[in-house]
Parts: C-alpha cells; sequence; structure tokens
C-alpha cells in the first residue's frame, strides 16, 4: 500500500506513549533537526504499521522518534530530533 | 474540566456495555459503563483490546463520540471490510458484555467549550465521531461561539447522527450544517453532491480575520485534501487540527 495512505497523526501514537510517559504526549513538542521546525507531537505524521512505530516530520519527513518494543523492552530513539519538550505531569 | 491529579501512566480498565445503536447499516454506537473512567475532554480517543480464548489479544483505538458531559462512554464504530475488531464490536457484542479499555488519550486534537473564534468542523465517514463529541459538548455547555460542520458522506443512509444533527442545527445557537453526499443522492436533493474541495471550502469555511479553529478528521486522502484547502484559503496551519483514521482502522 501506498505511504501516504498509511500515514497517520502524532495522535495515533498516544496510547503507545502513554504506556512509558506519565504526560499526555500529544501536546509535548518535539524540534526537528531536519527543518527545525517545532510542533506539537500531535500534529506530527505516525507510522504504525512498521515493527515499530515512526513519527516523521509533518514538514521535511525526517524521522523525529522511533519505537520498538521487543520481549517486555521499550526503546526509543530519536535519529532526527534536536529535543522532546513536555509539561509537568499532570492530567489536562 | 481541568483536574490537578497526576495521571499517572496508562491502564487497562474494564467497561460494561450498557446500550448499542445501530446508527447506519455499518456504524455502532456502543454506550459504556466505566466505573473507574477519569472522564474526558471532547476529541479524545480510546483504546479498546480484545483477547481471544487462546489469549491472542487486538487493539485498536476509537474515538470518543460523547460529550464530557454525558453519563455514560459512548464510542462509534464502523465495520471495515476485515476488520478483526470492528467486525467484533459491530457484529457480536452484546448489552451485558465488558470490554477492556484505556484512555482518555490525547490531548491536542481536543475543543473546549469557551475556546475562542468560531469552531469549523470537517467531517469525512465516520471522521464525524470526535466532531460530534465537540458539538454536544458546545451544546451541554450552553455554547454561543458558532460552529459549522461540513460533514461528507457517500449517501444520505450513510450519514451518521444524521437525525440528531438535524435537532442540533435546529437548536437555538445550533451548529450549521452542510452535507455533501459523494455517491448518490435522494430525490430532490438540493446539497452538496461532490467531493469536498476547494470550492467547497471557500463557501462553507468561515471567514480567516474571525480566527476560526478548525477540525478535521476522517481518511487519510481527505484530511490532507482538506487541510490543503483550508491553508489555501489562507487559514494558518496551526490553526487546522486533523486526525487521520489513514485507510482502515481494522
Amino acid at each position: 500500500m501506498e505511504g501516504e495512505a498509511l500515514r497517520l497523526d502524532g495522535n495515533a501514537i498516544a496510547g503507545t506513549l502513554g504506556e512509558m510517559f506519565v504526560q499526555e504526549m500529544t501536546e509535548a513538542r518535539i524540534a526537528c533537526k531536519g527543518c527545525g521546525n517545532v510542533e506539537p507531537v500531535g500534529a506530527e505524521h505516525a507510522y504504525v504499521q512498521a515493527p515499530g512505530i515512526v513519527l516523521r516530520c509533518s514538514h521535511c519527513d525526517e524521522a523525529l522518534l522511533v519505537m520498538t518494543r521487543t520481549a517486555g523492552r521499550h526503546r526509543i530513539w530519536f535519529p532526527r530530533s534536536h529535543w522532546l519538550e513536555m509539561g509537568e505531569p499532570t492530567d489536562s | 474540566m481541568a483536574r490537578a491529579a497526576v495521571r499517572g501512566r496508562l491502564n487497562w480498565t474494564l467497561g460494561e456495555v450498557v446500550e448499542l445503536t445501530d446508527e447506519t447499516p455499518r456504524v455502532r454506537t456502543i454506550f459504556l459503563e466505566v466505573p473507574e473512567w477519569p472522564g474526558h475532554r471532547a476529541g479524545q480517543h480510546v483504546d479498546v483490546r480484545l483477547t481471544a480464548e487462546d489469549g491472542y489479544q487486538a487493539q485498536r483505538s476509537y474515538s470518543i463520540a460523547s460529550a464530557p458531559e454525558d453519563g455514560r462512554l459512548a464510542i462509534t464504530v464502523e465495520r471495515l471490510p476485515d476488520g478483526e475488531v470492528s467486525e467484533y464490536l459491530v457484529g457480536e457484542l452484546r448489552r451485558g458484555d465488558m470490554l477492556e479499555l484505556r484512555g482518555p488519550i490525547g490531548g491536542y486534537f481536543v475543543w473546549e467549550a469557551g475556546s475562542d473564534g468560531p469552531l469549523l468542523l470537517v467531517a469525512g465517514g465516520s471522521g464525524i465521531v470526535p466532531l460530534m463529541s465537540m458539538l454536544r459538548h458546545r451544546r451541554a455547555s450552553d455554547g454561543t461561539v458558532g460552529a459549522r460542520l461540513l460533514y461528507s458522506s457517500r449517501s444520505w443512509d450513510e450519514v451518521i447522527y444524521r437525525d440528531e444533527l438535524e435537532r442540533l442545527a435546529a437548536g437555538s445557537n445550533g451548529p450549521e450544517v452542510i452535507h455533501t453526499l459523494t455517491r448518490s443522492q435522494p430525490p430532490g436533493w438540493k446539497g452538496y453532491a461532490r467531493r469536498v474541495d476547494g470550492a467547497m471550502l471557500a463557501e462553507a469555511a468561515w471567514a480567516t480575520a474571525s480566527m476560526p479553529m478548525t477540525f478535521v478528521c476522517g481518511p487519510t486522502s481527505f484530511v490532507e485534501s482538506v487541510a490543503g484547502g483550508l491553508v489555501l484559503l489562507g487559514y494558518p496551519s496551526n490553526t487546522v487540527k486533523t486526525e487521520r483514521f489513514g485507510p482502515t482502522g481494522g
């Protein structure tokens, strides 16, 4: 299937992020190393059909955040993002 | 609806199916009593997990249809071809069954009554669900900020929440509801009869000077076409929030 048809929003990975972070993560902001844009996670593009989850920049398509889970271990890495910034861990 | 308590990580909880309503031949609303439900905001979603007798698990995310003010949690599910979860939820689920749930989830695609600016909602098919939560929230809180819904369906029989939308629109301060029917139209239909395009958006959208807040929900191709069209009309991209359903939800 075409990659574009599989594109979702960062909203789609909020549940998985919620397994690891106590903050609501779609409002966390992430800075792209490729183009410098800063957007809420919810506004970026998400691909969930891969073996892991990939969050890509909605402006330049760089891979901002990748998550995998194997044998009960979560791994998150940040191939092309400068930082991920989130608020206090309160229920908003 | 702000609560100060620390939420903690998302945990699974159980909800009991207390009512089922068929919205269209392929779409059903499931009403749930969830004792440990912490409340939600309009536009959020919930994960549903099914476990087979052999231990196989499947999980999907569904938009919440009910308003934060409603007593029961409601999700509206479209039966998708070969959708292992949606087939069960629409076809097999019965009153009294228990569902495993996790949520509410999300905070970006959320609208609060009392927000500034008129509201523009654009829905494709079952993309209406989170937007309906917003319209129900607006009514429950006597919202007066202008609201307009542009809703694309294949046919009149596939319009989800059709009667309730008519009632909402007829009420005082009700939203404007604009339908487009892309595949077939009833005799005498005077509304739009094509896919949402730039010309339709130009007619239906608020003037950019009124600083509208916009939420677009539907299949990926629909959402991207509408969001692109709104940006061409001069809508700042950070005021257009999108939720893509993807090709299928399963």
